[in-house]
């Protein structure tokens, strides 16, 4: 049997945070002495001593609020034992706690007693059946037969909640866990008691549903099955149910189990881990193993062919093929390349949703095998990769310290990084922490600023500036003394607007660089983007976070030979690729034609490329466009290796099931081609791949094979060069103020992969518009949904408009890869920002 | 013994809520008189008087003002008018007839204790409470005695009058103050949440009952040792007792603490005049529903805290309800746990599942459906919400409204068990003969 | 009308201003919107919660906990009979009896004329037993003759009564010039009365 709870995990990340427990003060419990740390919550030092109380509504990441009544325990203070619930009181000097005395029992019996006789005993047909604390506790705590002759509490059958919860209020037992997550870690409190006594009940306002990014939690921590995931109904008994550990491969690195059964991933639970996400998770992460399972998954090696099925080169369709021809076909193109126009003539674009392994394997093969430095796992949104990897890092727990300071300087965590959101929100709302906002917008996390400074696209250096020497004015002066006051100051750093030039936000880095008290947290959000910059999946780097010249003998050494010069990167390769100077151009999970900022050049340059291999779990838009091979790749779930997170924390990653057809693992592909081309890299397996990082990356020692399985909470890697002074900003471009300046912003829900191939949440993705305030509406004449034409220097183009009261005056919002509005025409590359106008049509 | 009315003494004269009034006979002297001393001095005062609060648990208001955390402001004022327990009618007279009175016990409270804003928490459905007390204090305002600069002093405070909308649980102090903020009334627990050190936001906040307030001005203007020549030793002054029920002349008396016994109050021609219609007392409740019941050999025993509590009961908020021979007893018992039932507000599971539990037990024995196991199951599922049922009540809950649900059913079951076995073995009895018990 | 009236959201700002956290004003608001409409209606709280900034299920969850509060037309005059104890020992169940019979409605049903009987608990009022209420104003010592003359006067307009949601009719109100104003939880000053620390810190 699987076993869910979260208590379980808590455990674990405890021994890891704590390695020496302090030696605290001594507290009795059973008749025994143990030492826990005053001010522990005592339902948590019993659990330390090893004795378990039972409890329902106690969560450790949750306010206690002692309602269940099941952890009562006897505690004596002094006056006589006294029944108590141990969930609300901390530990203290000389407390002596009974957990089994009669009395004990008796009131935890009288507990379960009476949370049944409204509970059905349907336990077989239940979801949370064989995994239900409810359930365990009655055959181990309870009395045998029900004694309530009454009828039980009836509610309507389970009700939806929102598009992806179900509430069962006949088996909900008010323990308030979902509605305190809803309020107090989410900030979404739309789930709330309704009613009073016996009819309490959990419910959302009449159609106003609990549409929180996070819903899924609530799933996961109900200790009985009221809550139940559309993605789960009826589907996974947990008794079939098997299990491995993992990281699910977002920039966070979530720490979560993969459940399955025959062969098939079923469920996705959130892992407390205290350094990373302590248990929750997104939905659009929780539900996305159903893009894993999709039957789109691609299952053959594809090629142009005809409407026959008959592989040929000059074919319009793609059609199914063998390894063996696939292979063969690219091995001769990538001999013909370096035959013709040298290795600079093949460039890999993509690899951010790689593993560690695999994105090593593919640096290796790039730039030691072929010999080309023009490989780029960022797709024109991120920041450059030397700042990334020359910037002093912070880590999570450090950022959202109690009482600490943070600069928000990037997206909106609550849509890019929905569990760093989590972290965040929690140490401002629970822990003190000041936070100091620099967006153009108003973000999730507004409301609880301390500072909320709208900065316009392309002012962010100045303000920046104005804050560190404190030149700013009134308005900027309280957010100037939080930042220079303070001890250590967490700068959360992204890309805010794909509007913008990236140098702006480099520009705004380099500025707060300058304070030594900063420390920084790139939240750069595409999956393993960071594994990919530590291990060289970028232009003039080299695994270890070290440049091509720094390291060119270390990896000559290894490797056989590296690049002779700097390849480019990917708005680099696009150009080139364009300009047909690419004879082999390899998608590694990329698609250009939606991703990247600038689709007509892409789109050219998969129209002048020579060969365009695509490698991914689907047929992506580019490939379907314009990939004379596909290789379908191995998802998640499906590969061994490891990730690192935004904070350089490498944690396994784990195979729970088989892919589907020939899939295979991206390593593998890269290793089997390397032989093919007769320059084998000598991987059998992950782990060789693991250690062979582990020996040539000086950043990477501590952190072979042996060791990330050894550590839960994972093995935090740091290094890489000197933070180098960037010279002085760009000055902000002039602002007209007839012109609305554009941001391009991301959400949680968009037309990508992840969310289109998830049935369940697909539908969340909202239609594409142009988001402006109340007031630049009024002023412009148009309402809410009114079509208008949005038109840059570049190009135009027509969309609804929303009205929205987060944007701030001046600047029109669109969100990236939404259906119905694609705004990237308007963007030129080589501007710092984009002012477009918007008129009615 | 010298005896003076102390909080109804303005009672009989029908036009003491004005202010003009109420100035006239005395009124806002205890405040002026205040003003000229200082907090200290004021605290010591009631402190000296040791009065007992009067909302039920008989808390020494001085003392408990004396726990607020030093150095942690603001501190507030939470004045509980949530009057809802059962046989309980005394708050809602003082605040419609004298309510002034409060008012100025309000202030000097604030004054003592360094409270800075005020909250009349007034029950919902007391809409003439309402209207007697904002005309009070629209005039309390106009005269400068409530407000910025009280009489000219630095002494600022706002009373804000605030007021329920049904649910009998606001009345106890920590849901009082979550309904106070805005919330469901659902207690808190204590530890931590003792009012006076995390109270209304998180700061220390002192709860009193109406009456205790409505007991400082005359305090002030006596002085503490006229207020502790009134009553017995652990219960000085005077109290207000609502006398309720089977009895000739039902109303509400102001006596000396512990001079008093319950057979003077409930058969004194000056009280409450003895039971009806010549009948014979069966049983009384001697304070508020919350209270075990007691019986013709109570009747002696003072109207005094120490007293009572050793005789296993509770004077709680001064009502005292009277049952006389032909009460059906099983039906006086499912009338007050239905009434927990109900107002259950459904925090903690075993008062949210035990106490309706309980009433469905109970009306199921007097719709005749009744089975010979369901008198221990009552004492058993007693036993869940409150170990042992002893008094005073341990608790499996977080406040005391679920162990209130089982005096009720103790104390029947014990003196009157024949009269359930006799709804149980006679399935469609509905009258009971007299001299049943 | 469901949003509140903007005299109703006149008075709805001063209630606000008398808290130190807007929320407190919630239960004072619902009141309001019930005087307005005679019930709570959702969109009424929808309007609240924005002008609390609070989520509509937080007010819901809040309204849904107190008796007082309806959420769908009641009718104008809800006459509630005590049975309470006292109540009870003095015929509450006979008087609730027939007040059913004579109306010809049950318990929390409305007549045609827009009247609601409901057995409620103890009102305060338990020396007048057995007692009622009409609309929250109270009638003492009811017997079932008086019951039927009660309902008589709300007929013919004898018995004034304000419709149903309307509590006090008198309002508190404090000039901003007599306001002492709200004691700010963020604020961490002695009283301006308050003697120095050494002489009385604590106040005792
Ligand atoms: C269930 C319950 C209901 C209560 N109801 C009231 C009430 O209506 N009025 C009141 O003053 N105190 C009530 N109390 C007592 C209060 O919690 C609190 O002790 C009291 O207001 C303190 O004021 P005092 O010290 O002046 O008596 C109640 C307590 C409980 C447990
Ligand atoms: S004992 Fe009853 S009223 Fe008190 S907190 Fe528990 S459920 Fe609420
Ligand atoms: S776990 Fe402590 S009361 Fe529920």
């Amino acid at each position: 049997m699987t076993d869910t709870t979260d208590e379980i995990e808590t455990d674990e990340s405890a021994e890891i945070e704590e390695p020496a427990p302090p030696p605290g003060v001594p507290i009795t419990v059973n008749g025994e002495v143990f030492y826990a740390a005053p001010g522990r919550n005592l339902i948590d030092a019993c659990e330390d001593a090893g004795v378990y109380v039972p409890r329902f509504c106690y969560h450790p990441r949750m306010t206690p609020v002692g309602m269940c009544r099941m952890c009562l325990i006897e505690v004596d203070t002094g006056r006589g034992p006294a029944l108590t619930p141990s969930c609300m009181l901390t530990v203290s000097d000389g407390m002596v706690v009974e957990t089994e005395t009669e009395a004990v029992k008796k009131a935890q019996d009288g507990v379960l007693e009476l949370l049944l006789i409204n509970h059905p005993l349907d336990c077989p047909v239940c979801d949370k059946g064989g995994e239900c604390p409810l359930q365990d506790q009655t055959m181990s705590y309870g009395p045998g037969e029900s004694r309530f002759v009454e009828e039980k509490r009836h509610f309507e059958k389970p009700i939806p909640i929102s598009d992806t919860v179900y509430l069962d209020r006949e088996r909900c037992i008010l323990c308030d866990r979902c509605t305190r997550f809803a309020a107090e870690v989410a900030g979404d409190p739309l789930i709330h008691f309704m009613g009073r006594g016996n009819q309490t009940e959990v419910n959302t306002f009449p159609d106003d549903p609990f549409s929180s990014y996070f819903s899924g939690n609530t799933v996961q921590i109900c200790p009985v099955g009221a809550l139940t995931a559309k993605p789960y109904r009826f589907k996974a008994r947990p008794w079939d149910l098997s299990e491995v550990a993992s990281t699910y491969p977002n920039a966070m690195g979530d720490r979560i189990t993969i459940q399955s059964s025959r062969n098939e991933v079923l469920r996705y639970l959130g892992v407390d881990s205290d350094a990373v996400n302590w248990g929750w998770l997104t939905d659009r992460d929780r539900f996305s193993f159903e893009a894993t399972m999709s039957e789109q998954r691609l299952t053959a090696p594809l090629m142009r062919g005809d409407g026959l099925g008959n592989v040929d080169d000059g074919g319009d369709e793609l059609v199914a093929t063998t390894w063996a021809v696939a292979l063969q076909r690219l091995v001769t193109a990538l001999e013909d390349a370096d035959n013709n126009a040298g290795p600079e003539s093949v460039a890999v674009l993509g690899g951010a949703q790689l593993t560690n392994e695999g994105q090593y394997a593919w640096a290796r093969f790039a730039k030691g095998v072929i010999g080309t430095d023009s490989i780029d796992a960022q797709m024109g949104d991120g920041l450059p990769a030397d700042i990334v990897a020359s910037m002093p890092r912070t880590t999570i727990s450090q950022a959202c310290a109690k009482g600490g300071t943070i600069v928000l300087l990037s997206g909106d965590p609550k849509e890019e990084l929905g569990s760093l959101y989590l972290r965040l929100r929690h140490a401002v709302v629970h822990d003190g922490a000041t936070l100091i906002e620099l967006t153009p917008n108003e973000t999730g996390l507004t409301k609880h600023a301390a500072h909320s400074v709208r900065v316009r696209p392309g002012e962010v250096a100045s303000v920046a500036a104005a804050l560190v020497t404190g030149t700013g004015g009134d308005e900027l002066a309280a957010a100037s003394a939080a930042i220079t006051g303070a001890d250590s100051v967490s700068v959360i750093c992204g890309r805010t607007s794909l509007a913008d030039n990236a140098s702006l936000t480099v520009d705004a880095i380099n500025t707060f660089a300058s304070l030594d008290t900063v420390r920084f947290l790139p939240a750069l959000r595409r999956s393993n983007v960071h594994g990919a910059i530590d291990l060289g999946l970028t232009p003039g780097m080299l695994p270890g976070r070290t440049s091509l010249d720094a390291a060119r003998a270390a990896f000559t050494a290894a490797w056989g030979s590296v690049p002779a010069k700097a390849g480019r990167d990917t708005a680099g390769i696009l150009a080139d690729a364009a300009a047909g100077k690419i004879a082999v151009l390899f998608l590694l999970g990329a698609d250009p034609l939606a991703d990247f900022p600038d689709p007509e050049l892409a789109k050219a340059a998969l129209d002048g490329a020579g060969l365009v291999i695509s490698i991914d779990p689907f047929v992506n838009e580019s490939a379907a466009y314009g990939a004379d091979i596909v290789m379908p790749a191995a998802a998640f779930g499906e590969v061994d290796g490891s990730h690192t997170n935004l904070e350089g924390r490498i944690t396994p990653l784990r195979q729970k099931v088989t892919p589907p057809g020939t899939a295979r693992p991206d390593w593998m592909i890269a290793a089997e081609l390397a032989m093919r081309l007769g320059k084998d890299m000598g991987f059998a397996s992950v782990a060789d791949i693991t250690n062979e990082i582990a020996a040539v990356s000086p950043m990477h020692a501590n952190a072979d094979a042996a060791a990330i399985d050894a550590a839960s909470d994972g093995v935090l890697v740091s290094g890489g060069p000197a933070w180098t002074d960037q010279g002085a900003p760009t000055p902000a471009p002039a602002y007209d103020r007839y012109s609305f300046r554009l941001v391009v912003d991301r959400t949680m829900y968009d037309g990508g992969t992840q969310t289109t191939m998830c049935p369940s949440i697909a539908e969340l993705s909202k239609p594409g518009a142009v988001r402006i305030s109340s007031t630049e509406a009024s002023k412009l004449g148009v309402r809410d949904g009114a079509i208008v034409r949005i038109s840059s220097q570049r190009a135009s183009v027509e969309g609804p408009v929303v009205i929205d009261d987060r944007v701030a005056s001046g600047i029109a919002a669109v969100a990236h890869n939404h259906v119905g509005l694609d705004i990237r025409s308007l963007i030129d590359m080589n501007e710092l920002v984009t002012d477009v106008r918007i008129e009615t049509v | 013994m010298p005896f003076e009315k102390v909080v109804t003494r303005r009672f009989d004269n029908l036009e003491a809520h004005k202010i003009d009034t109420y100035v006239a006979t005395g009124g806002y002297a205890s405040l002026r008189k205040a003003l000229d001393t200082t907090p200290e001095a004021v605290h010591n005062e009631v402190k000296a008087a040791s009065v007992l609060g009067r909302g039920g648990a008989g808390f020494p208001a001085g003392v408990k003002w004396g726990f607020c955390p030093p150095g942690v402001w603001p501190r507030y004022l939470v004045v509980n008018g949530d009057e809802s327990e059962p046989g309980t009618y005394k708050d809602r007279q003082l605040l419609e007839r004298d309510p002034h009175q409060v008012i100025e016990g309000c202030l000097l409270a604030c004054y003592a204790v360094g409270l800075t804003q005020c909250f009349l928490y007034i029950r919902g459905e007391m809409a003439h409470a309402q209207e007697r007390v904002a005309a009070a204090l629209n005039e309390a305002y106009e005269a400068g005695y409530v407000g910025k600069n009280i009489l000219g002093t630095d002494f600022s405070v706002d009373i804000v009058l605030h007021w329920g909308a049904g649910a009998y649980i606001v009345g106890e102090e920590t849901a009082l103050i979550e309904s106070l903020e805005g919330n469901r009334g659902m207690p808190r627990l204590k530890p931590p949440f003792f009012p006076a050190a995390v109270g209304l936001y998180g700061q220390p906040t002192i709860v009193n009952n109406v009456e205790t307030l409505a007991n400082l001005p005359w305090i002030v203007e006596h002085g503490a040792e006229a207020y502790t020549a009134m009553g017995a030793e652990n219960s000085k002054g005077t109290r207000v007792f609502a006398v309720s029920g089977h009895v000739n002349n039902p109303g509400v008396f102001e006596v000396e603490f512990g001079t008093t016994t319950f057979r003077d109050i409930i058969e004194g021609s000056d009280y409450a005049g003895g039971v009806r219609d010549g009948k014979k007392l069966k049983a009384f409740i001697p304070g508020g529903a919350s209270a075990p019941w007691f019986f013709e050999e109570h009747l002696d025993l003072p109207l005094e805290k120490t007293a009572v509590d050793q005789a296993g009961s509770m004077l709680g908020s001064g009502a005292i309800v009277v049952m006389d021979q032909d009460t059906d007893m099983v039906k006086a018992c499912h009338n007050l746990v239905r009434f927990f039932a109900r107002e259950s507000c459904g925090k903690c599971t075993p008062c949210r599942e035990g106490t309706t539990w309980l009433e469905r037990i109970l009306s199921r024995i007097i719709a005749g459906h009744g089975r010979p196991s369901d008198l221990s199951l009552l004492t058993e599922v007693c036993e869940n919400i409150s170990p042992g049922i002893a008094w005073p009540p341990k608790q499996t809950t977080i406040c005391p409204l679920g162990p209130s649900a089982v005096s009720p059913i103790a104390s029947s079951i014990e003196r009157f068990r024949n009269e359930f076995e006799d709804y149980i073995t006679l399935s469609d009895r509905r009258v009971i003969p007299v001299g049943a018990a | 009308m469901p949003r509140l009236s903007e005299s109703n959201l006149r008075i709805a700002h001063e209630i606000i201003s008398r808290y130190p956290r807007a929320k407190s004003a919630l239960i004072p608001l619902l009141h309001l919107s019930q005087e307005q409409d005679g019930y709570v209606a959702d969109d009424a709280m929808k309007h609240l919660a924005e002008l609390l900034d609070l989520t509509p299920a937080e007010v819901l969850g809040t309204c849904s906990f107190y008796e007082m509060f309806k959420r769908e037309p009641v009718g104008d005059y809800r006459i509630n009979i005590c049975h309470g104890i006292a109540c009870h020992l003095l015929g509450a169940d006979d008087l609730i009896h027939h007040a059913e019979e004579s109306l010809g409605v049950r318990q929390g049903t409305v007549t045609g004329d827009g009247i609601s009987i409901e057995g409620v608990e103890c009102i305060a009022a338990c020396t007048e037993a057995p007692c009622l209420q009409v609309n929250y104003r109270y009638m003492n010592k009811v017997d079932n003759a008086g019951f039927d003359a009660l309902v008589d006067g709300i007929r013919d307009g004898s018995v004034s009564v304000p419709k149903h949601g309307t509590l006090a009719l008198t309002r508190q109100s404090i000039s901003e010039d007599k306001a002492a104003g709200n004691s700010m939880v963020e604020s961490n000053d002695p009283p301006a009365w308050w003697p120095e620390p050494a002489a009385a810190e604590g106040g005792n």
